[in-house]
């Protein structure tokens, strides 16, 4: 890290504190079974995917892929990303990006809708 | 670092570090010199493209087949286009003179990331050679045009697929310098450098590469998927298996509209760089230019959808889309009035990068006027797909980050080699330039207003007399550009030493010498004013000397390494 920043110091303690968050990253202890557990949560997911794929929901299709993407997105960032130990600027750094896709999904898909 | 006391004695041209002749560059860390690579292949890559926009000229001087025949045609713009998009336009301002003064723009050593910057070059130069090779191999050049828009990319018999891939590693490349800019704009700043006290073109390079950052994966998915289709048929976008066409253009211009602006932001940045200095006085509005400059990257985002007008898009997302982009004009303005205000009552001096300036003053507005008639909706379905759009990109792209590329260069020439060029002869060509340049363009808004669609290797005969005079404005242009780099090849080679600061700039890049040294700077500076102050320092070189303790000068574990 450098000392060349106006707050210098700071960015120092910023330093040694990003050090300790690390330390604790790699501390905790999650269990192969917590892992696995995520991974069956997984695989049920993609099966519900399959299966709605095959059911005829109209416009609701889209939305319901989605949701279940999404949730299938939290448990590998939060848990096999380790996303639910990080600092907190890392899951704002996220946050921002899924808001940006967010918009991203909006803007394209209304689209969709209203043709 | 390997010789200590000898860094900052020569220039980082001259310096020997552990490797010498061509791997010493080839494997320096050095921001300057990864600049300076950046540029040798940049400027390669111009010409080849500028040599295809040529050929399709000529081919447009008579109806009919002239020099080539249509399938050939096909591939020469998709190339010049890819060519210029994704390894001039883009790149070039970012890589080299991003790379080259945004360390010494902020009082810094080198980037965040010296080792990720010599790789992105490298990812750069991997991505080009893959556009070159498609040129060469399997069944001829792809003739998509640089959309790549499906179902004629997912269909079309040429090398569609190497082409994609090219450009899917340049995006890294964009990616990895986007990510190791913005890391050194939050960190590497000298002290007393607040975000408002940062120079102008680092404000450009800070949008840019969020940009980059977040835009770019976007197009790096799209055209995976582009492989998956023509390789698996999975039908993402074919409405057959329940695909949709219109989201690859979607898809497709939620990046590349942002990447206008990672084309004009860092261009403009350079703007405002060059009036201050030529006008001898602080910048108008300084603050609205920064601010204008993230208000661009980020209603930049919401407005891709205007390049789809035609595509079948719902109505309601055209009207929100229209709307949008007339919204991305109000930072812009805000930037052009600010730029005119700056020269107002101005002590003037006129050099050949001011010149640049003033010409991509007149032609950006130029460019951007016409963008608004292809933000709404009616007119825009009146010039689709014609060469009103040619023109007006070509204005945009060319005219706004090409002509301020050439004033980069100017500017910065003599920081960057410390040689001075002729002055005289760069106003010649630089005129030439513009001259050649409205004459090979502006008819081309003539033609598409009357209905001359665009990538079409023929015509009806009454286009004729606007064709020729294009052709020739190519030729008037083509000799303005060369003549510019070779007055500025004659000045590398035997121009007169440059000084320091040979402009009278006021940015930390005039305070060291001319071409700086390996570590830019004997001990990290101390900011305590604005960037454009002329009548007084706002830099205090050597704190050391005035018994300041900065707590400056320490070097990161990888600017060791760049040593």
């Amino acid at each position: 890290m450098s000392e060349q920043t106006q707050t210098g110091e700071l960015a120092a303690q910023a330093h040694a504190a990003h050090g300790d968050e690390h330390a604790q990253g790699h501390g905790h202890n999650v269990s192969y079974g917590t892992y696995f557990l995520v991974w069956l949560g997984l695989v049920a997911l993609t099966a519900v995917t399959v299966t709605i794929a095959g059911i005829h929901l109209g416009s609701l299709t889209l939305i319901t892929a989605m949701l279940i993407a999404a949730v299938k997105t939290t448990l590998v960032g939060y848990h096999f990303m380790h996303l639910k130990y990080d600092n907190v600027i890392i899951k704002v750094f996220v946050l921002v990006c899924l808001v940006i896709f967010l918009t991203f999904w909006i803007l394209t898909f209304s689209d969709l809708s209203f043709r | 670092m390997a010789n200590g006391s000898l860094a900052n004695e020569v220039s980082y041209l001259e310096y020997q570090g552990k490797h010498k002749g061509i791997m010493g560059w080839l494997l320096s860390v050095d921001h300057k010199r990864i600049g300076l690579m950046y540029l040798m292949g940049i400027m390669i890559f111009f010409f080849v493209a500028m040599t295809l926009g040529v050929m399709m000229r000529l081919e447009m001087l008579t109806p009919g087949e002239t020099i080539m025949k249509p399938q050939t045609y096909n591939s020469v713009f998709t190339l010049h286009g890819v060519i210029m998009v994704f390894l001039f336009i883009i790149p070039a301002i970012p890589a080299v003179f991003g790379n080259f003064m945004l360390p010494i723009q902020i009082g810094a050593k080198d980037v965040a990331f010296p080792r990720l910057n010599l790789f992105s070059w490298y990812l750069y130069m991997v991505g080009a050679i893959l556009a070159i090779v498609s040129l060469f191999i399997g069944d001829g050049p792809a003739d998509t045009g640089w959309t790549f828009y499906v179902p004629y990319s997912i269909r079309s018999a040429q090398n569609v697929s190497i082409t994609t891939m090219a450009a899917f590693v340049l995006g890294f490349s964009s990616i990895v310098t986007g990510l190791n800019f913005v890391v050194t704009i939050h960190r590497l700043r000298a002290p007393g450098m607040t975000w408002f006290r940062m120079p102008l073109f680092v404000w450009g390079l800070y949008a840019t590469s969020w940009i980059q950052v977040l835009a770019t994966p976007v197009i790096g998915i799209t055209l995976a998927l582009i492989m998956l289709e023509r390789f698996m048929g999975v039908g993402v976008f074919d409405p057959a298996l329940g695909g949709d066409p219109i989201l690859y253009q979607h898809l497709f211009w939620i990046y590349s509209h942002p990447a206008v602006y990672i084309m004009i932001l860092p261009a403009m940045g350079v703007v405002s760089e060059i009036l201050p200095t030529f006008s001898r006085k602080d910048i108008f509005g300084y603050k609205q230019i920064a601010i204008s400059s993230l208000g661009i990257a980020l209603i930049g985002y919401l407005v891709w959808g205007h390049h789809m007008f035609v595509s079948g898009m719902s109505d309601t997302s055209r009207i929100v889309f229209s709307l949008l982009t007339f919204l991305v004009a109000i930072p812009t303005g805000v930037k052009i009035f600010n730029w005119v205000a700056t020269l107002y009552k101005a002590s003037i001096k006129f050099s050949a990068p001011l010149y640049y300036v003033l010409g991509f003053i007149f032609i950006f507005s130029i460019g951007g006027l016409t963008g608004l008639v292809l933000g709404a909706l009616a007119t825009d379905i009146h010039v689709t797909d014609t060469y009103f759009v040619v023109a007006h990109f070509h204005y945009v792209m060319f005219g706004g980050m090409g002509i301020m590329f050439f004033a980069t260069m100017h500017y910065w020439f003599p920081k960057v080699f410390g040689k001075m060029y002729n002055e005289k002869l760069a106003i010649v060509a630089c005129t030439v330039i513009i001259i050649g340049f409205n004459t090979l363009y502006f008819p081309m808004f003539i033609m598409g207003y009357m209905g001359m669609p665009r990538r079409y290797y023929d015509y009806l005969p009454q286009f004729q007399g606007w064709h020729i005079l294009s052709t020739v404005g190519s030729w008037i242009l083509v000799s303005g550009i060369v003549f510019m780099f070779g007055n500025l090849f004659y000045a590398l080679l035997k121009g007169p030493k440059a000084s320091m600061n040979p402009w009278g700039g006021t940015t930390l890049e005039w305070k060291v010498p001319s071409p700086p040294p390996l570590e830019n700077f004997d001990e990290i500076p101390i900011v305590t004013g604005g960037p454009y102050v002329h009548d007084k320092a706002t830099y205090i070189m050597y704190p050391s000397k005035e018994g300041i303790n900065a707590n400056g000068g320490v070097k990161t574990v990888n600017q060791e390494a760049a040593l």
